[in-house]
């Protein structure tokens, strides 16, 4: 990277507030759409922190898969499952609030400790800056060569997994009187009768 | 610019994706406090391999690998999503107990 001290210190610290803040909004706002909005600032200034990391190419691929493809999906979630129902409140709900955000304050006091007293083996040489695309793309083809071939199985067990989880597989209600078409006297799976709660009418 | 500030970060992120995981009630935003863990832990490992890997880089091979992975398990996770919400037609975290108990 070759932005004075000061310019990097500046850009990290915009970074940091839009991070922190989107990704308070994520966890907190009510909205569940403006969740998924602020998701994507949050993976739009992680990559920011990726190139002032001197990794181009792993921010763009961050780009391109979790703005690109990840939040798009979560956003077609969102209208797929869009029902805005009141959830029932849980009594004393507060105490799991209080105690899940102490856990996290701990957590984080504890890496914070971790990180400041581990003597880091700070490297002394330059990084490779542009040439860490020929470099990535050397260690996929020899040393993570078996890695980068499963995860290309595993992308297409995720994909049919997807689309075998996600079908539907219950015939639709007809109107009586009204012949059924050929399509709906296939063969198909039964749709299985969990035991699903009843939800008052007071949805959406 | 030190190692530090960037693990302070990813430890910040990290926990606030914890707690949404934890106490979230909508199984969407659930997913989404997963993203930001994922999210978290691959900003160490480039943090990492810039400062004690410069050269060698096998810390941005990985956040390439845990990309991918975060990819395949949004998909299949909001499969089950969208599965679990026509079985149950809700979308509480707290309605979801039918392996509970």
């Amino acid at each position: 990277m070759t932005l004075a001290e000061g310019v990097q210190l500046v850009a990290f610290g915009i970074l940091v507030l839009m991070m922190v803040g989107s990704a308070l909004g994520v966890v907190l706002l009510e909205n569940i759409v403006y969740s998924a909005f602020l998701l994507g600032g949050v993976f739009i200034s992680m990559a920011g922190m990726y190139i002032l990391l001197n990794a181009g190419f792993v921010a763009a691929a961050q780009i391109l898969v979790y703005v690109g493809a990840v939040n798009v999906l979560i956003l077609f979630g969102i209208m797929l499952v869009n029902k805005r129902q009141p959830f029932a409140p849980v009594s004393q709900a507060w105490i799991g609030k209080v105690a899940t955000g102490g856990v996290c304050a701990g957590l984080f006091s504890l890496l914070t400790a971790s990180v400041l007293n581990t003597p880091w083996a700070i490297s002394s040489e330059t990084p490779i800056g542009e040439q860490a695309i020929v470099e990535i793309g050397k260690h996929f083809f020899t040393d993570y060569l078996l890695p980068f071939e499963l995860a290309s199985v595993l992308l297409l067990m995720a994909l049919i997994g997807a689309i075998v989880l996600a079908r539907r597989e219950f015939i639709p209600d007809t109107e009586p009187g009204e012949p059924e078409t050929e399509a709906l006297q296939l063969p198909e799976r039964p749709r299985e009768l969990v035991s699903s709660t009843p939800v008052g009418d007071g949805d959406r | 610019m030190q190692l530090e500030y960037f693990l302070l970060t990813a430890a910040a992120l990290f926990c606030i994706g914890v707690y949404g995981l934890v106490t979230s009630r909508n199984v969407i935003r659930v997913l989404m406090s997963i993203e930001l863990m994922l999210n978290a832990v691959n900003l160490n490992l480039m943090a990492f391999s810039n400062y004690l890997d410069p050269v060698g880089i096998n810390g941005q091979v990985f956040a390439v690998f845990v990309i991918s992975i975060a990819a395949a398990e949004a998909a299949v996770g909001l499969a089950i999503v969208l599965s679990i919400y026509r079985n149950r037609d809700t979308v509480d975290m707290e309605q979801f107990n039918l392996l509970k108990w």
